[in-house]
C-alpha cells in the first residue's frame, strides 16, 4: 500500500509504553473518502489502544477532518473499514455511538442551558437516567472542578470552563473511545494544560484517546503521532521516534534576509539548507558549525541554534513542503 | 443498553428531554413570548376594527368573530414555526452535532421538537382563548374540550410541517422566504381572512352572461383553498368555537367529521414527510 510504504515502522510496531497498553479499541483499515471528485482521506490504516493518546497531525486539508467525521458516525463509510470497540462503525451505528465520546471543534453547548441542564440533557440523549445520571453528573463535574458553576448559563461561562463542560458531556456515559477534533482551540496556555492533564487521566483509566490537531507542540505530547498529508499517512510512531529517526540534531538560522543568507551559506560553506518558515534549517551534529555560519553571514543573522529535530522538521523531511 | 443501541424507552427520554429543552429555551426568551402572543392580539383587533363595517359573513358574525379562529391559527403557526426554525440555530451553534452523533438516532429530535414546539403553540393559543373569553368576545361552550384536542393537532401538524421546512435548511433567511411564500398563503388561503367560495367543477357559478377572467380567477382560488387541508381545521375550529353558528348558507361547509378525517390524515402525512425527510438526508449531519 503506497500510504504505508514512506512510514518507517508499520502500525503493529511496539511503542514507548506499549507494554501499558490494552486491546485496540480504534481500528481503521484502507479508510477512503471523497466528496466529489475531490479526495479527503485515500488510504488510511491506524490503531489506538486502549490506555493511548493517538495525535492526528495535518494542515488544514490534510483530511483529518474528514477521519474524524467518519469515526463520529457523521459521515458514511465509502471504502475501507472502521471497528470501534470490536464493533464495526457501518454495521452497528447505534451501539457504536454508545460507545465512544466526541468532543467537536465547534462548541456543542445549548448556551441558553445551564451546566448541569446540558449535561441531563445529554445523559438523556445517551439512554442514562434517575439515579444513575444524577450521579454521574455529580462526578463529572467534581472532577472538572465545575460543581459551583452547575446551575449557571452556559453563556456566562469563559472559554475554558466551556471547555470543561464539553469534556464532562463527552465523558457522561463512560465511553471506551474518545474522539476529540481540534480540543485547544481557543483555549490559554493554562486550560490547555488542564485539558492534557484530563486526556492523561483518561488514558490511565483505559479510553482510548484519538485527537486531531494542527499544532506541533500538542501532538508532540501524544503517545504516538499520525501525519497526515493529502488524506494520506505519512509517518506513525512516537513522536520522540520520528524525531530520532532524523538523526542527531538541526540547525536552525534565523537571518534578516532568507533568500540571502541561503545563498550566502551555499556559496561560501557549501551548505544546503532548507526555508521553513521564517527560519533556515538543515540537519547538523557538529556545533563548530555554528560558529563558521555566525562569521559568514556577520551582522544579517539574529540567532543561530543546534537542537533536536522537531515535528515541523519530520514533517519536511517527509513531504519536502513547509508544514505552515 | 442493548448492542443495538437504545431501548424504546431510553428514546423517548431522550425525546421528553429535548421537548423539555425547548420549553425551557422558550422562557428563557421573553421577547418569543411576548411576540407569539401581542402580535396575533394587534392582527385581530386592528383587522377586526378596522374591516367591521365591510363585512358579511353566513350565520351573521361580525368579522372579529369571523377572524378569530384564523387569528388562534395565527398563534400556533407562528409558534410552531418559531419553534422548528430553532433547528437551524442548534446546528449553527453546534448543539446538533451532538445530536446528531448520539445513540439516540433522529426520532427523538423529531419527537422532541414537535412536541415540545406544539405545547409551546398550543399553550400559547389557549392563553389567547382565554384573553378572548375574559373580554367576552366568545363564551365557553360544551366544545371546549374538543376545540384543546383539534388545537392540539393542528399544533402538532405546524411543527411537523416546520421541521419540513427547517431540517434541510441553511439559513434562517430561506427559512423566511419560505414563510412568506408557502406557510403565510397557506394560512390566508385557510378560510381565515374571507370566507371560502362554493366551487363547482363544471366552472365558475354566475348569474347571467359569460363568466369574465375575475370570475375563473375566483374559482381557482376557491379549489385551491378547497383543497387545503388547513381550511378544514379552521372550519373546525369555528364550529368548535361557536356551536350555534349556523354555516348552511356557506359556499363551503363540509360535515365535522370531514374536517376532523381531512385534520387527522393531513397531520399524520406531515408527521411522517418529515420523519422521512430527516432520516434520508446525510446532507444536514455535515452542514456547520
Amino acid at each position: 500500500m503506497t500510504t504505508t510504504s514512506t512510514a518507517t515502522s508499520p502500525i503493529d510496531a511496539p511503542h514507548e509504553s506499549a507494554s501499558s497498553l490494552g486491546d485496540v479499541l480504534c481500528d481503521i483499515r484502507d479508510l477512503h473518502h471523497r466528496y466529489g471528485e475531490n479526495v479527503a482521506v485515500d488510504g488510511i490504516d491506524l490503531s489506538v489502544r486502549a490506555g493511548e493518546i493517538v495525535a492526528v497531525l495535518g494542515k488544514n486539508g490534510s483530511g483529518k477532518t474528514t477521519l474524524f467525521r467518519v469515526l463520529s458516525t457523521l459521515l458514511p463509510i465509502q471504502r475501507g473499514s472502521v471497528t470501534l470497540d470490536g464493533l464495526n462503525i457501518a454495521e452497528h451505528v447505534d451501539a457504536v455511538r454508545s460507545r465512544i465520546g466526541i468532543i467537536f471543534q465547534s462548541p456543542s453547548l445549548d448556551i441558553k442551558l445551564t451546566v448541569d441542564e446540558n449535561l441531563r440533557c445529554q445523559g438523556a440523549l445517551y439512554g442514562l437516567s434517575g439515579r444513575e445520571l444524577s450521579d454521574r453528573c455529580d462526578a463529572l463535574l467534581e472532577q472538572f472542578s465545575l460543581t459551583d458553576r452547575r446551575r449557571d448559563l452556559c453563556q456566562t461561562l469563559s472559554g475554558g470552563l466551556k471547555r470543561r463542560v464539553e469534556l464532562a458531556k463527552g465523558l457522561l456515559h463512560r465511553p471506551r473511545v474518545m474522539l476529540l477534533d481540534e480540543p485547544s482551540t481557543g483555549l490559554d496556555p493554562g486550560a490547555r494544560l488542564s485539558l492534557w492533564d484530563a486526556l492523561q487521566q483518561l488514558a490511565n483509566d483505559g479510553v482510548a484517546v484519538l485527537l486531531t490537531t494542527h499544532l506541533m507542540e500538542e501532538a508532540a505530547k501524544a503517545n504516538r503521532v499520525i501525519l497526515l498529508d493529502q488524506g494520506k499517512k505519512i509517518a506513525d510512531d512516537a513522536p520522540s521516534r520520528l524525531r530520532a529517526d532524523l538523526g542527531g540534531g538541526v540547525l536552525t538560522i534565523v537571518p534578516d534576509d532568507l533568500a540571502d543568507a541561503k545563498a550566502i551559506l551555499k556559496r561560501e560553506l557549501n551548505l544546503e539548507t532548507q526555508i521553513v518558515g521564517e527560519t533556515l534549517r538543515m540537519p547538523c551534529d557538529a556545533p563548530e558549525v555554528v560558529a563558521k555560519v555566525s562569521d559568514a553571514l556577520g551582522d544579517d543573522v539574529q540567532s543561530i541554534s543546534i537542537g533536536r529535530p522537531n515535528l515541523e522538521d519530520v514533517f519536511v523531511a517527509r513531504t519536502g513542503k513547509q508544514f505552515q | 443498553m442493548t448492542d443495538s443501541g437504545m431501548t424504546t424507552s431510553a428514546r423517548m427520554g431522550a425525546a421528553w428531554m429535548l421537548a423539555r429543552r425547548e420549553w425551557t429555551r422558550f422562557f428563557r426568551q421573553r421577547n418569543r413570548v411576548t411576540a407569539a402572543i401581542v402580535q396575533p392580539l394587534l392582527f385581530w383587533l386592528l383587522f377586526g376594527t378596522g374591516l367591521r363595517g365591510s363585512f358579511e359573513s353566513a350565520g351573521g358574525e361580525s368579522f372579529s368573530q369571523f377572524f378569530l379562529p384564523g387569528t388562534i391559527g395565527l398563534i400556533v403557526l407562528f409558534t410552531a414555526i418559531f419553534a422548528t426554525i430553532s433547528v437551524i440555530e442548534d446546528r449553527r451553534e453546534g448543539f446538533m452535532q451532538s445530536v446528531l452523533v448520539s445513540p439516540a438516532g433522529r426520532f427523538p429530535v423529531l419527537v422532541g421538537k414537535v412536541l415540545g414546539g406544539a405545547a409551546i403553540a398550543w399553550a400559547q393559543a389557549l392563553i389567547f382563548l382565554l384573553l378572548v373569553y375574559l373580554v367576552g368576545a366568545a363564551s365557553i361552550a360544551w366544545t371546549f374540550p374538543w376545540l384543546l384536542l383539534l388545537l392540539a393537532i393542528i399544533a402538532i401538524a405546524m411543527c411537523a410541517l416546520g421541521m419540513i421546512v427547517a431540517w434541510p435548511m441553511e439559513s434562517t433567511q430561506g427559512f423566511h422566504a419560505i414563510m412568506m411564500l408557502g406557510l403565510m398563503p397557506m394560512w390566508l388561503l385557510a378560510g381565515t381572512f374571507f370566507p371560502i367560495p362554493e366551487w363547482s367543477p363544471s366552472g365558475p357559478v354566475i348569474e347571467s352572461g359569460a363568466a369574465t377572467i375575475g370570475d375563473w380567477g375566483g374559482w381557482v382560488l376557491a379549489g385551491i383553498m378547497q383543497l387545503n387541508p388547513l381550511s378544514y381545521s379552521m372550519l373546525e375550529l369555528r364550529r368548535l368555537l361557536n356551536p350555534t353558528l349556523d354555516l348552511s348558507s356557506a359556499g363551503f361547509a363540509p360535515s365535522s367529521m370531514t374536517c376532523w378525517t381531512v385534520t387527522v390524515i393531513a397531520t399524520i402525512v406531515v408527521v411522517v414527510i418529515a420523519w422521512r425527510l430527516m432520516r434520508g438526508s446525510r446532507k444536514a449531519d455535515t452542514m456547520v
